[in-house]
């Protein structure tokens, strides 16, 4: 080869690698029940991606980006919003059961009719001029966070006859590394509606799709004012030894 | 004992109320020195525009280096590093950010430049794993670890193609010269 190319990037140590979630933990991306897959799904089989330096970091973004009232979704307009009012707190966990600090947490959802400030969203329910439906917050030195909001409703959809989205709230969470990114959304326990939501469903694991329900939390509840919800996330985690050099 | 990890699920069609930032696009600000613009459409099976997606990118500094306590060579370098773009109408998104330089790779080899890609949409129940890698990178790519373990004929879907003001690359979730995806 004639071409310069650039030097060698000096050399460091092999790197732990980040677990990788046991089989059934997530959906698979065809998931023909959930019917939006079927064309957005790849076809060709994914290529197993060692983890480089480049996917044992990540954006460790938040600080700056956090409102006073990001966490709470209630007190973002002049009024209230309509609804039952609920906290939802939990902690953001690693495999291993490590909090993880300082974390950027985002949530989004619809308003207490079942109705995201969307123009996508044609569900002949009304909007709430004091709901936005986003909140964001960073964990705390024990992986905390705590946002208050209002409980979402169910809503319609167009995947089958006479289809309703299970309550949820979206959760966007980074982690510290891009491996540990995950989106996913958390329901609420009493859900009548799991049996025929095809996006819960997908998860084949029951112990993992369990894992999305939150816990009703009489403790965290204040008296006369909001109910609360408890949900833990929990990211993966990282293997305690670098891989193998016969792995690479 | 390794608790149960918590699944993904799609972001759904309303994610931008949420996951969009109005600085999302911009890894560095307009104007810096060296600053390209990564654009590329995503596309279904049938090769229509998927209008709600959202790239997001991670990526090293021009030295090859990442803002990060677990980088091992030192000091954080003040870079961001992360990019956030929702689709439009016709599936385009674009991102300014830099060139990254090339990163050290596992068992002492160099990784090319690249840059590491997630894509999610509605219909999407886990993000897709990609990477960017750049055309004009040629021996670098032949050498690069990650690259070489794509089958061949699926490689060039990883390379960006130079452009007026950076380079195109476009995503196509599936079907003819579907993106190479990884798993993470």
């Amino acid at each position: 080869m004639t071409d310069p190319t650039p030097g060698p990037a000096p050399a460091i140590p092999d790197l732990a690698q980040y677990r990788r979630a046991p089989e059934g933990t997530h959906p698979p991306l065809l998931s023909p029940g959930y019917a939006s897959t079927v064309l957005r799904a790849p076809k060709d089989p994914l290529i197993r991606m060692p983890h480089t330096l480049t996917e044992v970091t990540g954006p460790l973004l938040g600080e700056g980006r956090i409102g006073e009232l990001d966490h709470d979704l209630t007190r973002q307009h002049d009024g209230e919003p309509l609804g039952e009012r609920i906290i939802v707190h939990g902690r953001v966990l690693d495999g291993d059961g490590r909090p993880i600090r300082r974390t950027l947490v985002e949530v989004w959802q619809a308003n207490s009719a079942g109705r995201y400030l969307h123009e996508g969203d044609q569900h002949p329910a009304p909007l709430d001029p004091n709901f936005t439906g986003v909140g964001r917050c960073v964990t705390d030195d024990d992986g905390r966070y705590r946002f208050i909001t209002i409980k979402p409703g169910a809503y319609p959809w167009r995947n089958h006859p006479n289809a309703w989205r299970a309550a949820h709230i979206h959760f966007s969470l980074f982690g510290r590394a891009f491996t540990q990114r995950l989106v996913t959304q958390m329901y609420f326990p009493n859900e009548h509606l799991f049996f025929q939501d095809p996006i819960y469903n997908a998860v084949p694991d029951e112990r993992a799709r369990q894992a999305m329900i939150s816990r009703f939390d009489l403790d965290e509840t204040v008296p006369e004012w909001a109910l609360a919800y408890e949900w833990d996330v929990v990211l993966t985690g990282r293997d305690a030894t670098p891989l193998d050099a016969d792995e690479h | 004992m390794p608790l149960q990890v918590t699944p993904s699920q799609t972001v759904g069609p309303y994610f931008a109320i949420g996951m969009t930032w109005e600085d999302g696009p911009y890894v560095v600000p307009e104007g810096t020195d060296g600053a390209i613009r990564i654009r590329g459409r995503v596309t279904d099976g049938e090769g229509r525009p998927v209008p709600d997606a959202v790239i997001e990118t991670w990526q090293a500094d021009a030295d090859g280096r990442f803002d990060h306590p677990d980088d091992p060579r030192g000091p954080a370098s003040g870079f961001r590093g992360f990019g956030r773009c929702g689709t439009d109408g016709d599936g385009g998104y674009a991102i300014l950010t830099v060139k990254p330089g090339p990163v050290p790779g596992p068992g002492g080899t160099t990784q090319a430049p690249h840059i590491d890609v997630s894509v999610f949409a509605r219909g999407l129940l886990n993000r897709c794993v990609t990477r960017i890698y750049f055309a004009d990178e040629a021996d670098a790519n032949a050498a690069d670890p990650v690259l070489s373990s794509v089958p061949e004929a699926r490689r060039g879907t990883l390379v960006a193609e130079p452009t007026d003001d950076g380079y195109r690359f476009d995503v196509r979730l599936q079907g003819e010269r579907e993106t190479a995806f990884f798993a993470i």
